[in-house]
């Protein structure tokens, strides 16, 4: 006896702890991953990336609706379509803000963060028109509430599950795209020495675009995906955005595997801590850990040299 | 105070205008007007409110854009409804009531002064507003200053008391302590785990439910938790209860962190028609966001329901519903709010004036017997006694009401042995 618990009970509770800091770290790593591609590879801070996701929420939101009046039949799999449509949404919506406002604005780095953050008060209250001030419910299939019984002791939640597997696969196909495409090598030029990619035939404004584009469109399935364990409404973008700056900057801006490996950090020290202090120690000791970490190593976790 | 109004009067001969002239005008307003002929405004009016021989002004201050626009969007449906009401009855004291509304902005320096501007500029005769405590700590100095009328609809920590509020929602101990004294009766509980959002209501509430259930009811908090607003994961703190096993979660998590909460509770299979849930902090509004399905089974101590069996409330429910639409629902602070217009022309009308100090004076023992809630009626310390009501959660999204209390709790918003 420990604490109090039994020795069986400790095991299990360590096995779900654990697991609860898988889940929180896919969630880090799905928050942060869009927004980690348009501040490391662009220098942009977008501080729409919150709305982004939101307005992911609110397309699996309308297609839950969707599929529920016009195809009941198929709600069971309406999840996967709602995912598409709000990476198409998000990415549309991200490649003509890149194009309207971003790219008047990479010489003025500061300025990129003042519109950024306009444009997000414009998108909360466009939802708040469009959709209402209230939150949404968005009803999932019966399939992915409820957990899988591992043993008498030890629970493990479908979603949770779910949400880990969507994140492998993202950052799977973004690790690709980055390291073994064309696409990628040019992006990576790009960032390497913008003057000299351009002298060399890369069309840097195209790369721009795609690249905003492609972090809006990750932004909105981590919304999507976020509609299982959180809340849609028009000012939840908020609720992200902290914690997908603290883990990008973190982990270095310019390096996708310190993103991962600074999301991997903190949800397993703020969910180990949360365990045996309240929530909000926890994330002030959390924080404190950080700033620590920050104040050695002030360009994050990883970096990539740079020629400046 | 400075500002003499218009229609003070200078001379004998021009009294005889005015009122001559107000008699005119009212005549040709039927029967409010002889009403208002009745009360003649320099009457009923001496501190130069905006009130006319027509007319009288009133504030409405909520957030209608910004992270609180989620909650206070149902008060100003249900102020508006009242105010409605109210003119198609005939007014207050003959007179139609007419609203200037502003935007908090879910900020409270932007409360504090667009109060000022309300009270200053448009002489809002009352002002019904403010959700959240912050909001209403921020303007209370101005309604205090410029002597304003605020009704404040929220449920609230209490620990606070002004001539220039009436709190038409529950101090904290009208909402706790006989929903805990049911759960102890009725489930037998004997260890409570408590959770809450990391600011001054949940804290000062969890505060009077420890005192409550270690002192009075002599049972066991086995847990105490809070966390910051917006947070999202819960896996931990659910991991925890499961070890503890407590008899009854008692939880006070707000906003869009409720969502979560829910989400995380069930999908860790926690069945709240099994395992004892009770909050104070989720009505009709928040299951809308978190989903019937995903919270049935949990308890809910409030004073109304919009499942509520009464006559007044059956008449309510579809009126809110025709001016909002179908979908709407009816959440605790709501019907709250919707009390406030009804008190302030019941208690203008006792008063037989729209004076803030009258007003103010005139306020304890006011009733309002048509209030959705049953009945309420104004405390010496501008609080309401009302019933205590516990509810469980349908899949529908609606509570069925399982206990309320044999009598009017009394407001205390400065319980004894509870601080």
């Amino acid at each position: 006896m420990i604490f109090g618990y039994s020795f069986g009970d400790l095991g299990s509770i360590l096995v779900m702890q654990g697991f609860a800091g898988l889940i929180l770290f896919s969630v880090f790593v799905l928050m942060a991953l869009g927004l980690a591609i348009i501040f490391g590879q662009m220098g942009v801070i977008n501080m729409a990336h919150g709305e982004f996701m939101i307005l992911g929420a609110y397309m699996t939101f309308l297609c839950s609706h969707l599929f529920q009046t016009y195809l009941p039949g198929l709600f069971g799999i309406y999840f996967f379509v709602a995912m598409m449509v709000a990476f198409l949404v998000s990415g549309a919506l991200g490649l003509a803000t890149e194009w309207l406002l971003i790219r008047h604005l990479y010489a003025r780095p500061l300025d990129t963060l003042l519109a950024t953050w306009g444009l997000s008060l414009i998108m909360q209250q466009a939802f708040r028109s469009i959709f209402g001030a209230r939150e949404v419910g968005v009803e999932l299939p019966p399939w992915m509430m409820g957990s899988l019984n591992v043993s008498d002791t030890i629970e493990v939640q479908i979603n949770g599950l779910f949400v880990m597997g969507l994140t492998l696969m993202i950052t799977a196909v973004v690790a690709l795209l980055m390291f073994r495409s064309r696409w990628g090598l040019q992006v990576r030029a790009v960032v390497t020495n913008r003057v000299m990619s351009s002298a060399v035939g890369i069309d840097t404004r195209r790369i721009d675009r795609l690249t905003f584009g492609l972090g809006c469109g990750i932004a909105g399935v981590a919304g999507s995906a976020f509609t299982m364990i959180g809340s849609t409404s028009p000012s939840a973008g908020q609720l992200y955005i902290v914690d997908t700056f603290l883990v990008v900057v973190f982990g270095g801006a310019q390096s996708l595997l310190g993103t991962i490996a600074s999301a991997f950090t903190i949800s397993q020290s703020q969910s180990t801590l949360e365990f045996f202090m309240s929530g909000s120690n926890a994330k002030v000791l959390t924080l404190l850990i950080v700033i620590g970490m920050l104040m050695l190593r002030p360009q994050g976790l990883f970096v990539i040299k740079v020629r400046k | 105070m400075s500002q003499k109004p218009p229609t003070d009067l200078q001379s004998p001969f021009r009294r005889k205008l005015l009122v001559g002239t107000a008699a005119l005008s009212a005549t040709a307003l039927l029967s409010p007007g002889a009403l208002a002929q009745q009360f003649p405004t320099a009457k009923i009016n001496t501190t130069g409110l905006a009130v006319t021989d027509s007319e009288v002004t009133v504030g409405i201050l909520h957030s209608v854009t910004g992270t609180m626009a989620i909650s206070e969007t149902g008060s100003v449906e249900a102020e508006k409804l009242a105010i409605e009401q109210i003119n198609a009855q005939g007014g207050v004291l003959g007179r139609k009531i007419k609203f200037i509304q502003e935007d908090g902005g879910s900020d409270w320096p932007t409360f504090a002064e667009k109060a000022k501007k309300l009270l200053v500029n448009d002489k809002c005769a009352s002002v019904m507003g403010c959700w959240t405590s912050a909001s209403r700590k921020a303007v209370l100095p101005v309604f205090e200053q410029y002597n304003g009328m605020l009704y404040y609809p929220t449920f609230y920590e209490g620990l606070e008391q002004s001539k220039n509020v009436i709190y038409t929602g529950q101090e904290a101990t009208q909402q706790i302590l006989a929903g805990l004294d049911w759960v102890e009766k009725e489930k037998e509980a004997k260890t409570f785990y408590l959770l809450g959002s990391d600011y001054i209501w949940p804290r000062t509430s969890n505060k009077i439910a420890r005192k409550h259930i270690e002192n009075k009811l002599k049972l066991k908090v086995v847990g105490e938790e809070y966390f910051p607003l917006g947070h999202t994961q819960f896996n931990s703190v659910i991991n925890k209860m499961k070890l503890v096993k407590p008899d009854v979660i008692y939880a006070i998590i707000v906003g869009g962190s409720n969502v979560a909460f829910y989400k995380q509770l069930k999908a860790a299979g926690i069945d709240l028609t099994k395992q004892t849930l009770m909050t104070i902090s989720v009505t009709e509004d928040e299951i809308d966001g978190i989903g019937g399905e995903n919270i049935v089974g949990a308890y809910a101590c409030m004073k109304y329901f919009q499942s509520l069996d009464n006559p007044n409330n059956k008449t309510f429910v579809p009126a809110f519903k025709k001016m909002w639409g179908e979908k709407t629902v009816i959440g605790d602070v709501t019907q709250a709010a919707y009390l406030g217009p009804w008190l302030w022309k019941l208690t203008a009308e006792k008063a037989g004036s729209f004076d803030v100090d009258k007003i103010a004076a005139a306020s304890p023992g006011v009733e309002f017997k048509g209030a959705p809630e049953g009945y309420v009626r104004i405390h010496e310390n501008h609080h309401l006694w009302s019933k205590t009501r516990v509810g469980r959660a349908r899949p529908d999204g609606q509570y069925e009401v399982v206990y309320e209390t044999k009598d009017l709790m009394e407001p205390d918003p400065f319980p004894k042995g509870y601080q």
